[in-house]
């Protein structure tokens, strides 16, 4: 869990054998940026906080049970809106598997759930600027909905 | 504008002091749905404790380090192809996923890479995390996860060239965040 902290750790000892004044010059960049930027990372941590309300029982309620292409979409939109680590989305999916949700349905909300963050705006607007984070979510969505409907017509659930 | 942001940035830091105290008044109060929230944001909160600050360390390291003229050679314009493979295997190997990812790309740029390959860059990070994609394949299958990346990976390279020439078209530009 604690890995990036030796990686850093160790990297900072390096640069600091190598070069003293500029190793001090690229921490005080480093924190430069990070004060910049942490009330934005907190606000995200709330709005996350408030969407992981959205509970296991109604994504499998939600995704379980379509006709395929309505869950093709509820995948894409609900996958869109929110956002869960792996550890929590891929148990989910494996759920959804066993219910007999379609595979092209978990490529929908996994993709999305990782290409398109509706929930991670706030930071991402803040390093993309508006336009492009806004056309970069546009494109994982297309993205998305075109490897489901791959991975819908490989597992041979949809005929083409 | 600078003061407009500072000005944001409290209100954020005075918003979360304000939920950090509901979170811990709905412990002592038993307040259910709290309390999920509460669990919800101790979720996040740990990922990016252990994420977040020696992130930003190698960040700043990289900038003083790594020198304009390599991440041209290697990320902007007079790199062909090879930049998105350069990008995908930096993307693959990003411990972290998007929250490190936004700020390196926004160095990256701001460095010299241009927009194809730190769009490529960005969205191959959330895509193809090797730790993630471990995981992925062994609960959904080899065959799901080979589907995912090798149905993704052209598709993100070729909007990342079309995202790249129209913003490049309309001479957008990208804030920087120092």
């Amino acid at each position: 869990m604690y890995t990036l902290y030796y990686i850093a750790g160790i990297a900072v000892l390096i640069s600091f054998f190598a070069d003293r004044e500029k190793t001090i010059k690229g921490l005080k960049i480093g924190w430069k940026k990070f004060s910049k930027i942490l009330g934005t990372y907190l606000k995200l941590l709330i709005i996350l906080s408030f969407i992981l309300l959205i509970s296991d029982q109604f994504i499998i309620n939600y995704l379980g049970g379509q006709a395929p292409f309505v869950g093709l979409i509820m995948g894409l939109i609900i996958g869109s809106i929110t956002m869960m680590p792996g550890f929590i989305a891929y148990p989910l999916a494996g759920i959804l598997v066993s219910r007999g949700v379609n595979y092209m349905v978990v490529a929908a909300f996994i993709t999305t759930l990782m290409l398109v963050g509706v929930a991670t705006y706030p930071v991402e607007k803040e390093y993309f600027g508006i336009k492009a984070t806004i056309w970069r979510n546009i494109a994982g969505f297309i993205i998305s909905a075109l490897i489901a409907v791959v991975t819908g017509v490989l597992y041979g659930e949809v005929l083409v | 504008m600078a003061k407009n942001k500072k000005k944001t940035n409290k209100w954020n830091y005075i918003i979360f002091t304000v939920f950090v105290a509901f979170i811990i008044g709905s412990y002592f109060l038993n307040f259910d749905l709290g309390s999920r929230i509460g669990s919800n944001f101790m979720i996040f909160a740990r990922d990016m404790i252990s994420i977040l600050p020696p992130a930003f360390i190698l960040i700043g390291l990289f900038d003083v380090w790594v020198s304009r003229k390599s991440i041209e050679k290697n990320f902007g314009h007079t790199s062909g192809f090879k930049k998105y493979i350069y990008a995908i295997l930096l993307a693959a190997t990003t411990v972290g996923g998007t929250f490190v990812a936004f700020p390196v790309a926004n160095t990256l740029y701001h460095k010299g890479a241009n927009y194809s390959s730190i769009f490529t860059y960005v969205t191959a990070a959330s895509l193809v995390m090797i730790p993630m994609s471990i995981m992925e394949a062994s609960i959904l299958g080899v065959k799901f996860t080979a589907i995912r990346i090798g149905v993704s990976l052209p598709l993100v390279i070729i909007s990342s060239i079309l995202l790249g020439n129209f913003f490049t078209r309309i001479d957008y530009k990208i804030p920087k965040a120092e």
